[in-house]
């Protein structure tokens, strides 16, 4: 039983992290049409900034509320950036090829900003300890260990996606981002630039990467080069199964995975080397029974 | 007002417009007529911003504008009222009227999304319902709201009676001489040459991407190729 509790806080941090992942991939291919495999990599990178900001500009002694809040911007300072020259340099001239051109560019940005970051950051080769900049301390009801970076984590994770979901739903740049998701040419016979859209969303998500990879270092205390990789897959898959383009259903997605890879990690056959493996055998069958996810709209041909 | 001489638009090795020139006066109503095909929808879409001439130019005000991003073009005072009214089916009504606002940053918007609504009374008792839950007449209505939202000087209508029925037809038209009697100067393409000739100052007939034949609207009405041709 206790067993149980600790794998539920267990899945609901990791889903409410990689929630935070799943929202630039469902935006981003919401409004494009493009699977940025490349995201994860923003995540990685916003996480290495914050590394380097802790490391190399910081004094040592900070209290957890400055340092917090200054790693938080160092970090969304790096990913945005990144984001940012990944559209303009990699993305944006293949805005009119076939579709395939720039999916297998994301992939080759991710390789790229892996290997870079590998390479020439020091000590990359290895996993990094993360600065502990939170409170550095647990909750515990009998044998459950709850870390506060975990309930921080928690409770930031939705807080943020519903932020994100009034701005698309309420503001003049979201409902400029929906006009050129549903019918690009339309949207720009309404004035809109479609290159500042397209751009701001790149960065709406690069800004949530961020914030999520400090997130994630505090909680788990290490990061490395692979690390938004992994997650990414995590957050690419949260984003089909909730139904991509659905900031809700990237949430709903991301606390899925969340929970079934820690649930069977602890519980299915094979054991937490396999937990993964339960991870898309829940998005397979979920594909085969509602292929548009949970939240997700079929896609209509348009006449 | 507006001037295009010498157009030329391809997509690809497929060259849709030739050799189209035409003018419009400010405060009149034009019209482009033709067969399905003929490059009327294209040369629109050039003036608008989304497509890029081959050759020729696109003067507004004497000012070139055939280089200008879509966004751009509409800045300039230029709307586009597309074929097949393209609503934003998953957004509201309000929603539309205010993308169609997009580029204005004055405090008129609401009142002239009153305007719309006064105008077309069944978009206002609906206006927080998804713009893809009405009927072909409703929403072409939409689409003439939300261009008018925009402010525009010059405002064109590709084939703004696709598919609706003899009365709404009839009522899109009129309406169009209410925007034309309020001052906003209209460029049309239609395929329905008889209601489109009959509103229009102006004519021009579009055949197999050239300018073949112009005159004022009744003037080509009269006319046995015009009359053959398109008129049956």
């Amino acid at each position: 039983m206790a067993t149980l509790a600790q794998q539920i806080v267990n899945g609901l941090v990791l889903g409410a992290l990689i929630g935070l992942i799943a929202l630039g991939y469902t935006m981003v291919y919401g409004i494009i049409k493009l699977i940025n495999f490349a995201h994860g990599e923003v995540f990685m990178v916003g996480a290495f900034g914050a590394h380097f900001t802790s490391a190399y500009l910081l004094p040592d002694a900070m209290p957890w509320y400055a340092a917090l809040p200054v790693l938080c911007v160092a970090a969304v300072a790096v990913s945005v950036t990144v984001a940012v020259l990944m559209e303009r340099l990699a993305y944006r001239p293949l805005r009119d090829a076939h579709s395939l051109a720039p999916l297998i560019t994301a992939l080759g940005v991710s390789i790229l900003l892996q290997e870079v970051v590998r390479v020439f950051y020091p000590g990359a080769t290895a996993p990094l300890p993360f600065p502990r900049v939170f409170v550095d301390s647990q909750l515990t009801a009998g044998s459950l260990i709850v870390q506060w970076t975990g309930v921080l984590a928690v409770a930031v994770s939705p807080l943020l996606a519903a932020a994100l979901h009034w701005y698309v739903e309420r503001s003049r740049l979201g409902r400029a981002m929906r006009a050129v998701a549903e019918d690009p040419d339309t949207a720009r016979l309404m004035g809109i630039d479609l290159n500042r859209v397209i751009l701001a969303t790149f960065v709406l998500g690069a800004v949530l990467a961020g914030l999520g990879a400090v997130l994630y270092g505090i909680h788990y205390g290490q990061i490395d080069t692979t690390m938004g990789f992994q997650n990414g897959i995590f957050a690419f898959t949260a984003a089909v199964l909730g139904g991509i383009g659905s900031i809700r259903g990237a949430m709903l997605g991301a606390f899925c995975i969340g929970m079934v890879k820690s649930l069977a990690g602890q519980y299915a056959w094979g054991g937490a080397q396999y937990d993964y493996v339960w991870v898309f055998v829940l998005l397979i069958l979920v594909l085969m029974f509602r292929p548009q996810g949970f939240l997700g709209r079929l896609e209509r041909v348009r006449a | 007002m507006l001037e295009v001489n010498g157009l030329s638009v391809a997509y690809g090795a497929i060259e849709a417009v030739k050799d189209v020139s035409f003018t419009v006066a400010e405060g009149q109503v034009v019209c482009l007529v033709g067969a399905n095909g003929a490059g009327k929808s294209t040369t629109l879409r050039t003036v608008s911003g989304l497509l890029r001439p081959r050759r020729g130019e696109i003067l507004f005000r004497g000012r070139p504008i055939h280089h200008l991003p879509a966004h751009k073009v509409l800045a300039t005072g230029i709307a586009h009222c597309p074929e097949g009214r393209k609503l934003f089916a998953t957004m509201t009504v309000e929603e539309n009227l205010l993308l169609g606002a997009y580029l204005r940053r004055d405090h008129d918007i609401a009142r002239d999304a009153a305007h719309v609504y006064e105008l077309f009374p069944v978009l206002g008792q609906r206006r927080h319902q998804k713009a893809g839950l009405f009927s072909g007449g409703e929403q072409q209505m939409l689409a003439i709201g939300r261009a008018m939202m925009a402010r525009p000087s010059l405002l064109m209508f590709d084939e703004p009676t696709m598919g609706l029925s003899p009365i709404m037809i009839q009522r899109i038209m009129d309406t169009i001489g209410v925007l034309r009697d309020q001052g906003t100067t209209i460029l049309m393409v239609e395929q329905n040459a008889l209601a489109a000739l009959a509103l229009s100052d102006h004519g021009y007939v579009i055949d197999l991407g050239r300018t073949t034949l112009s005159g004022p609207g009744r003037q080509l009405l009269a006319d046995p190729r015009v009359r053959e041709a398109y008129l049956g």
